[in-house]
């Protein structure tokens, strides 16, 4: 399995989804967005979340660090109910979400444990900032830099934090393409360092399949008349160590295999290349 | 080149890797297409088309350090050299402003010498002067300007500080604003000279019955603006906050507060200026000393030149406290905005 025994430190815990269900009210009664999620995420696991835009991750992700609760269902961390806004996880969000008035650097140091000492925490910031490439930006203020930069702005906000349990809502989304391939070894990098357990809300197949040792896919049952709300359609275990070949087969299959499952056609099929089948799916 | 061509050679250029999944998903939404707005140059028709729906922000934010920023807008002003027009210099502006009180000040001249108004009505500009002077020599218009100044200064301070404090209240805690928020809104409907008899009976015709009167005039500016302010503050930022860990006080100080305070000096502005207000209207009524007393005193005297010097004096007075509290605002603005 993913996470071995030895490269897991005691920081990095485990998330447990039960039954989780959201349905959110409107004025047609609630709806109903998410439903039956079980998953274990395994200490030091880098979980990735797949799933189209509006299934449901970021209010999953957001359930898990407590900054929302499941209509039904319970989530916990290390066997404990999360608690609201759990001080174990650490949350990037979909937007940037940054202090306007605040500088870069300053920013950063929101994330910071409370009481860590201050020449440390500087240190820390100063380091977290040259790692996401914006050391000479440190005393800009948001709204001075590139909607990019204030995407790892707030990356290095949530590492700033060491948590347990590590929750990035599209984190490279705002990235152009070669920035986002640095950030995701960043991202390898640090997770190298200090183990934690990550849940990774991408858009980006190739993404999940770079970082990820699982990946799930969410979504909602084609079948229109079939019970409303996401759940999770797919797992997927990820071959290999990383870092990995970017171009190996493997992944292409796997890559085939949930495209396939967002229901994306792979223009392959037309031109008589059949997708072959050397892996298992999950469970085997 | 079109905004299709472009997006096509953004997306080759994004290598085998992520290529296709942008491919994939970029189409659904203009989400993912604002999400790629820091993608390269070529990518720039899409963000542009895609600003209009979304606001301006997106703009402001690439403009100041992106080295591609330049690339950003075909048309738009953030592509254009900065040149300075005459209307920015700061020479025109205060040239500009000062034209029109110039202008009058000859119109008056003319119109009170020509004998087309009698004095008694439009006392001349030297008239006005010369009571001045008379005045000043006395020791009264320094006594006067000083007192006034002074007591709008106190209620000011007074008011302001409890608007903030009340404020506060009322825009923090959902409670505080069921309790408070109706009653507020009644008194501040109260017009301000109806309090005058009832604090000249409580207070006499002392200095408190004008400091608290200025000071109901400078709390509600500042109570309901600060109010409001606490109450919209961006969710999104608030939940980041507490996401990290903020809770209480430190939320407030951290996040809430600095929120706030644009919209907090622009209050303290408002304030000041209704100082100024009621400041006259608790010296017409009932002082000695003052320059609300020196038009009372006047207009009973029938010395005209004095009304005109004291609302000259007023307008001086107050515009140049607005004034140094704009500088204020600016700075405010500047740094929390
Ligand atoms: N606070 C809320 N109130 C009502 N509905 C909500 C709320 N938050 C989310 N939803 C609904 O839940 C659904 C899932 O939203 P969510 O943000 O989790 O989607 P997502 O999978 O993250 O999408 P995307 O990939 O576009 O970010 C949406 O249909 C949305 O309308
Ligand atoms: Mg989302």
């Amino acid at each position: 399995m993913p996470a071995t025994p030895t490269s897991t430190s005691a920081a990095a815990l485990p998330v447990e989804f039960r039954g989780v269900a959201r349905a959110f009210p409107t004025a047609a009664g609630a709806r109903p967005v998410l439903r039956d999620v079980d998953l274990v995420v395994e200490a030091g696991e880098i979980l990735a979340i797949l799933g189209p835009s509006g299934c449901g991750k970021s209010t999953l992700l957001r359930i898990a660090g407590g900054l929302d609760r499941p209509t039904s269902g319970r989530v916990t961390i290390a066997g404990s109910p999360v608690a609201d806004y759990d001080a174990r996880s650490a949350i990037g969000f979909q937007e940037p979400r940054l202090l306007p008035w605040r500088t870069v650097a300053q920013n950063v140091a929101l994330g910071l444990p409370r009481g860590t000492p201050r020449a440390a925490g500087r240190a820390h910031v100063a380091r977290l900032l040259e790692l996401v490439g914006l050391a000479e930006f440190a005393e800009h203020r948001p709204r001075e830099i590139s909607g990019g930069m204030a995407q790892r702005t707030s990356l290095a906000r949530a590492l700033a934090r060491s948590p347990h349990v590590l929750l990035l809502d599209e984190p490279f989304g705002a990235l152009d393409a070669l920035t986002r391939l640095r950030m995701q070894d960043l991202l390898l990098e640090v997770h190298a360092a200090e183990p934690t357990t990550v849940l990774l809300v991408t858009h980006d197949v190739d993404e999940a399949l770079q970082l990820a040792d699982r990946i799930v896919v969410l979504g909602a049952e084609a079948d229109t008349d079939a019970t409303p709300g996401a759940s999770i359609r797919q797992t997927v275990v990820v071959p290999g160590t990383r870092p990995r070949d970017r171009g190996s087969a493997e992944l292409a299959e796997l890559r085939g295999r949930l495209l396939d499952g967002l229901g994306i056609d792979r223009h392959g099929a037309a031109r008589g290349i059949q997708s072959t089948s050397t892996i298992p799916a999950f469970p085997y | 080149m079109t905004a299709d061509a472009s997006r096509g050679d953004a997306l080759t250029s994004t290598g085998p890797g992520t290529g296709r999944a942008g491919a994939g998903l970029g189409r659904a939404g203009v989400t993912s297409v604002d999400r790629q707005s820091n993608a390269p140059v070529a990518d720039r028709g899409l963000a542009v088309a895609a600003a209009g729906p979304l606001g301006v922000s997106g703009i402001d934010r690439r403009e100041a350090s992106d080295p591609r920023a330049d690339g950003v807008g075909p048309a738009g002003p953030s592509g254009v050299a900065p040149r300075r027009r005459l209307v920015d210099r700061r020479w025109f502006r205060i040239a500009g402003g000062a034209l029109l009180p110039l202008v009058l000040l000859v119109a008056w001249q003319l119109a009170s010498t020509s004998g087309a108004v009698p004095v008694s009505m439009l006392p001349s500009p030297e008239m006005v002067w010369t009571a001045g002077v008379d005045l000043a020599e006395r020791g009264l218009l320094g006594l006067y300007i000083a007192i006034s100044t002074q007591r709008v200064f106190i209620g000011f301070a007074v008011g302001a500080a409890l608007g903030l404090v009340v404020g506060a209240v009322v825009g923090l805690s959902k409670l505080g604003d069921i309790l408070l928020s109706p009653t507020l809104g009644a008194i501040r409907a109260v017009p301000s000279l109806a309090w005058v008899p009832l604090l000249i009976l409580w207070l006499k015709i002392g200095e408190e019955s004008k400091v608290v009167l200025i000071a109901i005039g400078a709390f509600f500016p500042v109570y309901t603006i600060v109010a409001a302010a606490l109450r919209h503050v961006d969710r999104q930022l608030l939940e980041a906050g507490r996401a990290f860990g903020l809770r209480g006080v430190r939320l407030l100080s951290v996040v809430q507060l600095p929120a706030a305070v644009p919209s907090v000096v622009s209050a303290l502005r408002l304030a000041l200026a209704q100082s100024w207000l009621f400041l006259v209207a608790a010296e017409l009524i009932a002082s000695s000393m003052g320059l609300g007393f020196l038009l009372v005193d006047s207009g009973n005297n029938g010395r005209i030149d004095r009304i005109f010097l004291a609302i000259i004096l007023l307008a001086v007075l107050g515009k140049l406290t607005d004034a140094v509290v704009g500088l204020f605002e600016r700075w405010a603005v500047r740094k929390w905005a």
